[in-house]
């Protein structure tokens, strides 16, 4: 029945294609995890009456943050040409993809993890403080733990603007979902694999967002 | 244990300069319970806030178990805030901590093993009173708990001082009494030194040795609690007194009274320490031709000694009555005579 609705879908490249969306999204979401929390504490520990507070590194990253934060992906893929290409020797392929999706979601999630942080009663890390904790164990036993189910579920939106970007990836060259929809779909004119890529698109993003939601509401003790 | 010598605390901002502690000096000796006390903005918080570093002094020291609290950086101030716990008045727990898990954080700090630890966090559970809630979260606790909490863990790590900032500020009465009983408890079993602000007068007649009353930024009064109560002389510290002593109706009710009884006089008696407990009205009745009706009356119980108002009313001859109020002030009660009707 399936092949009738889709006749031109060829399954076993819709399963490849699959394949490497789900491994351009894994490694970029892994990726941006750690550099956007990373970034995110320097912006929170940096600001004004914090741990680090220093104004000239604060504003840097926050420029640094805002400016990446603002390109369209599409046009900061075409900007990472000659740095992907002097990373990786290529511009095809899912690895190639993974520079700009990082560089594009981590300031994205930067932003997440600083309001995260912010919202963490300022009290909790006065009391650390009080008790004699070094920096490195407010950030570990305090901040991060503390601001854990904002973390997760910035996480959670992240990884689903990610999908939608490897398939934007995906048109200039990079696999996945996004190759096939418009390489095999549209410029052939056949919209059934476009709806079958779609279709698949659709279910790894409600996937994700169930996987995050659970975790969040796991992890929330307030 | 701690002194305090000089202090003064600036703080800049867009208009102009703030002196938050002004010029304050005291001592608090071991093993005793100092209260401040203060409207809020008087400084109070700021100066506890030196007393572990988390606010520094523009001018002056502060010494604090054998260490310069305003002095010592990094690693050294670290240690001794170790000694030097601290409760506060929203409690400050780790949400995402259990009990058991938040007592345990300050003994992961100071770098204490897993299995000494779990030793030490059962004892401070029973010492607060909070069997059966180990693995309860915070959310999950009432004010009240959660203080225990806040009181376990700032004595994991056996500190000599402890501050309290405002500690039963945001608890009802019942709970604020059952926290201040705890308090008087570990002072008085681990001979820990206690600091604690507030602006309750409640707090600090029940269960303070000493206090510090602040206004402005000074000290504008300190003694002995009883010797506060007994004799307050600036004006803040009267209207603390009385926080205590008359209820919010005395006045009115007062009032009333004098308008009930136009003959006679009604007179307020002031009871301290010793003399709380002799009985003067008996001697009153006994020794003059008056006739003495006990309007209303409230005896409180301070650290050291209890002291009480009560309002007569005492009817008779005139030379009697004054004899009678003569006899009274011979009795080392304090009088005032409201009015003469």
């Amino acid at each position: 029945m399936l092949n009738e609705w889709f006749p031109n879908v060829k399954w076993d490249s819709m399963w490849e294609a699959t394949m490497e969306t789900l491994y351009m999204t894994a490694i970029s979401v892994l990726a941006t995890f750690i550099l956007g929390a990373v970034l995110g504490l320097l912006l929170f520990l940096t600001s004004k009456g914090n741990i680090w507070e220093n104004a000239g590194i604060n504003k840097i990253i926050s420029a640094f943050v805002n400016i990446f934060r603002s390109i369209p992906f599409i046009i900061l893929i075409v900007l990472l040409i000659p740095f992907t290409k002097f990373l990786l020797g290529t511009m095809i392929g899912e690895d190639a993809a993974l520079p700009a999706l990082i560089i594009g979601a981590a300031p994205f999630y930067a932003r997440m993890v600083e309001i995260g942080l912010r919202e963490i009663d300022k009290g909790v890390i006065e009391a650390a403080k009080s008790m004699g904790a070094k920096t490195s164990t407010i950030i570990w036993k305090v901040l991060l733990p503390e601001s854990m189910p904002a973390l997760v579920s910035g996480i959670t939106v992240t990884a689903i603007a990610l999908v939608g970007y490897t398939a934007m990836a995906g048109v200039i060259g990079a696999g996945g979902l996004g190759n096939l929809a418009y390489l095999e779909g549209f410029q052939r004119s056949r919209s059934d694999v476009t709806l079958m890529a779609t279709v698949i698109i659709l279910i790894i993003v409600f996937i994700i967002q169930f996987i995050g939601d659970i975790i969040t509401t796991k992890l929330d003790k307030r | 244990m701690i002194s305090i010598k000089d202090v003064q605390k600036i703080f800049s901002s867009k208009n102009g300069q703030v002196k938050a502690v002004d010029d304050v000096n005291l001592e608090v000796k071991e093993g005793e319970i100092f209260g401040v006390i203060g409207y809020s903005g008087a400084g109070k918080s700021t100066l506890i806030r030196m007393l572990n570093g988390l606010e520094l002094p523009t001018h002056g020291s502060v010494t604090v178990a054998g260490n310069e609290v305003s002095k010592i950086k990094g690693s050294k101030l670290r240690k001794a805030r170790q000694e030097i716990s601290m409760i506060f008045q929203h409690f400050n727990l780790l949400w995402s901590r259990t009990v058991r898990e938040n007592i345990a954080f300050p003994l992961e700090i100071a770098g204490v093993s897993r299995q000494e630890r779990l030793k030490r966090v059962d004892e401070l559970i029973k010492l607060v009173g909070l069997e059966g809630r180990e693995d309860a979260y915070p959310s999950q606790l009432s004010g009240g708990q959660k203080q225990r909490v806040g009181i376990a863990r700032a004595l994991a790590n056996n500190p000599k001082v402890l501050l309290c900032d405002e500690a039963t500020s945001a608890l009802d009465p019942q709970t604020t009494d059952s926290i201040l009983e705890l308090l008087v408890d570990i002072n008085e079993r681990l001979g820990l030194t206690i600091v604690l602000i507030t602006h309750e007068m409640h707090v600090i007649r029940k269960i303070c040795h000493q206090v510090a009353v602040m206004e402005g930024g000074r000290i504008v009064e300190i003694g002995p609690v009883l010797d506060v109560f007994k004799n307050p002389k600036a004006v803040i510290t009267k209207r603390f007194v009385q926080q205590v002593t008359e209820p919010e109706e005395t006045k009115e009710t007062i009032d009333h009274l004098v308008d009930l009884y136009p003959k006679g006089k009604v007179v307020q008696l002031g009871f301290v320490g010793e003399s709380a407990e002799q009985p003067l009205i008996t001697n009153l009745i006994r020794n003059f031709q008056v006739t003495v009706n006990i309007l209303q009356g409230k005896i409180s119980q301070t650290q050291n000694g209890s002291y009480g108002t009560l309002f007569i009313h005492v009817d008779g001859e005139a030379e009697e009555v004054a004899k009678a109020i003569e006899f009274i002030h011979s009795q080392q009660v304090g009088v005032e005579v409201i009015s003469n009707a």
